[in-house]
């Protein structure tokens, strides 16, 4: 028979799907993964602002103040961010400060997206080429890191913060003093 | 009574679905032959009923019965008529219902209709598709019942959700479903061609017509949906790569893939294997559409009301139909003979490069739609957005459209690169003038739209050169509609290129009386109103527009608050000129007393729906030109 493990492909790649979904179905609740910077002073960087009126970011600014805040990594094209939006306007409202980049973005895209979803934030870095998200080791948006007053990343969380997560992102907070 | 009667159609349905595939079943492997003659009105039967039960579900709608959970749910008694009658499907349980009725119904057709198919192959297709359409009867009947009681009853509906308060509602969903749900008829042809070992020219041409039928439902859909996307959510962007548009743009890309390798099979007996393949793709993508939005496994702007089980119930429907139809290929596609061979240089070769494009395409939008999920399974969740699809897509289909212009121009079987390098010179000096005129005019246009630009123009060109020295009166209706679609999807590219790299963009915060500019136009804010609607209020601005010297005209953006449920939404006031939009969005009020203006300037974006229209428009004349040749190839036997 001819290239006979070729008819069995479309079953395999379908097989494969199968199970990625099946997974996804079963285990709907994420699980947090310990980024290798935590404990680690923030990497050197000084981003542009990332939409008008709203100023930029560089490493310095997380380190001021000797308060420990949220550093979140959004983007305006992405749906989960939306969904978190509200809950970091929530966490905004309690005080908490909260700084971000903007990943592959551009000024007016975020400013709508501002304008839309809520404003929580006091900085915003523009980051079009995922160089700072990568080198803080974050593969993907959105992600929120917590930042110890003198400039140290204490905590990492892996997607969108939902109302369950805040008690755990506040707790983190309140270690990171 | 009424949402009873509705449920008695739906069991009845799905009582003679399981007859019609146990007499194929008992027909086709015993020697009880004499049942398969009861098989076509059976597979009729079924549709009745089940259009019934479609047909009482609105019903139950249009009464406001709020006794009827799913009415309560989703309806409101102050809807407007058209609302409380598309209102049916605009939630899981009737758009499942919806999609079930498409689905008997294909098989009604094909038991009314199909008369080409050699018998056997004809009655495992209805086999299977009865067999399909068992496994969603019962998703529908034992989780997701749309004929459930409250009980009480409730005093009043909660509603439905203001962003699907369109007309747009009453037109996008049931052409989209008769476009993707309509392929299942691809799926079972496949699967019953498999059974029977029957693959060949005959066969094709017998499921052309379905495929046809269907793409040209899908290819409305996908446009309508796309039009409405753009001026009900106000946002200025006509396709966001959703996981739900992703839904609809993966069976079409299979059906149009499968619309080109069935002309090949059917003309030159060729790709057999890969056709059959195609056939069942096709229809998979659909149900793995379908999976993804119910399931809630994604985040959507469409996402329906979300339930695991669910979830898992279509899941395991996935597994039994596309895992078996799988199965069913990898036994039995070795033992079809292989079809004629063919020089790489021949339309056949066009035609399968045009394949593997499209099938390169489909996989780089099924895995950046499935991203997210894929990254979960790894720990954390993050999902992809339009700049991995704009990157990885754009520059497959520009070569995808530069290899669609030339592949008409290429004889069958074999041709020499001698004489279509004349034939393509005219063009390609087409693209020539365009790019040197892109360049001197907008030279900071980016690159891909640009590329876009300069390819449409020379494609345009190439897909009308079929018709050169034909006469027009004479020629066929499907070479008529190869042009027209081909031309359709120049005319589309011209028009997302042009959105892309011309579009103006003005964003403002206005006090009345200002006047803003956005491209050629002069935008005068005059004053601000409460209005109310039927179950709305609204705050409407009044916007006096002037293009240079012209007249005045006056647009109405508008701020909705919708009662129930409490929603606020954007109503974009767009102007239409015959070279682009003007599309404006009203915001929301500052401290200061000013109100926020979006000003989009859109230079021809409308070609973008032209060229879909166009497509679909195509794909009719061919199916037309098709059927009507074949009645008269039919006639000149009778009388022979």
């Amino acid at each position: 028979m001819k290239k006979g493990w070729l008819l069995w492909l479309p079953l395999a790649v379908f097989g494969l799907f199968f199970g990625i979904v099946a997974y996804g179905l079963i285990n709907p609740a994420e699980r947090t993964i310990d980024s290798k910077l935590i404990g680690k002073p923030l990497p050197q960087f000084a981003l542009p602002a990332a939409a008008p009126g709203i100023a930029g970011l560089s490493q310095a600014d997380l380190a001021e103040g000797g308060e420990p805040r949220l550093l979140n990594i959004f983007a305006s094209w992405c749906l989960p961010c939306i969904a978190e939006a509200p809950v970091l306007e929530g966490l905004a409202g309690q005080g908490v400060q909260i700084d971000a980049i903007a990943i592959r973005d551009k000024p007016e895209d975020v400013a709508a997206f501002l304008k839309r979803h809520g404003n929580p934030y006091k900085r915003i870095g523009s980051d079009v080429d995922s160089r700072v998200q990568l080198a803080l080791g974050s593969s993907g948006v959105p992600e929120t890191f917590v930042i110890d007053g003198k400039g140290i990343i204490r905590y990492q969380h892996i997607g969108d913060i939902r109302p369950e997560h805040v008690p755990v992102i506040l707790d983190q907070l309140r270690k990171a003093r | 009574m009424i949402a009873e009667a509705g449920l008695a159609a739906l069991w009845l349905a799905f009582a003679l679905a399981a007859l019609q595939f146990v007499l194929v079943l008992l027909g086709m492997t015993g020697n009880r032959g004499e049942l398969l003659g009861a098989v076509r009105p059976v597979a009729v039967v079924q549709g009745l009923f089940v259009c019934a039960a479609f047909a009482l579900l609105i019903w139950l709608f249009l009464r406001s019965d709020m006794s009827v959970k799913l009415v309560a749910m989703n309806s409101h008694s102050a809807k407007p008529f058209i609302y409380k009658f598309a209102g049916a499907w605009g939630n899981h349980e009737g758009s499942m219902l919806l999609w079930v009725a498409v689905l008997a119904l294909a098989g009604a057709g094909v038991a009314l209709f199909e008369r080409r198919l050699e018998r056997p192959t004809l009655m495992a297709t209805l086999g299977a598709q009865a067999f399909i359409a068992l496994g969603f009867y019962a998703f529908l009947l034992f989780a997701s019942n749309p004929f459930a009681r409250l009980s009480p009853a409730a005093a009043e509906g909660q509603g439905l959700n203001p962003l699907l308060q369109d007309p747009g509602l009453a037109f996008h969903p049931p052409t989209l479903y008769f476009g993707y749900v309509g392929l299942s008829i691809a799926f079972s042809f496949a699967v019953g061609a498999l059974i029977t070992r029957d693959v060949g020219p005959a066969f094709a041409r017998a499921m052309r017509p379905w495929v046809l039928i269907a793409w040209v439902f899908l290819t409305i859909g996908i446009t309508a949906g796309s039009y409405w996307a753009y001026y009900e959510l106000g946002w200025g962007g006509w396709w966001f790569w959703d996981p739900v548009e992703n839904a609809s743009l993966m069976p079409w890309l299979a059906a149009t893939a499968l619309l080109h390798s069935v002309t090949v099979l059917a003309t030159r007996d060729g790709l057999r294997a890969w056709t059959v393949m195609l056939a069942v793709v096709a229809f998979s993508m659909s149900m793995v559409g379908t999976f993804l939005v119910r399931s809630g496994v994604l985040t959507s702007v469409h996402a329906f009301a979300v339930d695991p089980t669910r979830g898992s119930f279509i899941l395991a429907l996935l597994a039994i139909y596309i895992g078996g139809a799988m199965a069913l290929y990898g036994l039995r596609v070795g033992t079809v003979k292989e079809g004629s061979q063919f020089d790489p240089v021949s339309r056949e070769g066009a035609l399968v490069a045009n394949n593997l494009l499209l099938s390169v395409i489909l996989c780089l939008v099924f895995l950046g739609t499935l991203y997210p999920l894929i990254t979960e399974a790894l720990g954390f969740k993050v999902s992809v957005g339009p700049p991995y699809f704009n990157l990885v897509t754009g520059p497959i289909a520009l070569i995808l459209v530069a290899i669609m212009g030339a592949g008409p121009l290429l004889k069958w079987r074999r041709d020499e690169l001698k004489p279509l390098v004349n034939r393509l010179a005219l063009p390609v000096l087409i693209s020539a003038i365009a790019l040197f005129a892109l360049v001197a005019f907008a030279p900071r246009a980016h690159i891909l739209p640009l590329l876009g630009l300069v390819v449409a123009a020379g494609v345009a060109a190439a897909s009308v050169a079929p018709l050169w020295k034909r006469n027009l009166r004479r020629t066929p209706g499907f070479v008529w509609g190869m042009v027209i679609a081909h031309l359709g999807i120049a005319v589309s590219m011209v028009g997302m290129a042009a959105e892309s790299s011309f579009t103006k963009e003005t964003l403002v915060a206005a006090r009345l009386g200002e006047s803003e500019t956005v491209g050629p136009f002069t935008v005068r804010f005059d004053k601000i109103e409460p209005i109310a609607g039927p179950n709305w209020t609204a705050l409407e601005a009044t916007l006096t527009v002037v293009r240079g010297d012209g007249k005045p005209f006056v647009l109405k953006p508008q701020a909705r608050m919708f009662s129930s449920p409490p929603t606020e939404t954007n109503e974009a006031a767009i102007a239409t000129r015959i070279d682009g939009q003007l599309y404006t969005v009203l915001g929301k009020e500052d401290e200061q007393g000013r109100w926020q203006l979006r000003l989009w300037w859109k230079p021809w974006v409308t070609l973008i729906w032209l060229g879909g229209g166009m497509i679909a428009l195509g794909g009719l004349l061919s199916l037309v030109g098709r059927v009507r040749r074949e009645r008269r190839a039919h006639d000149r036997k009778a009388y022979a």
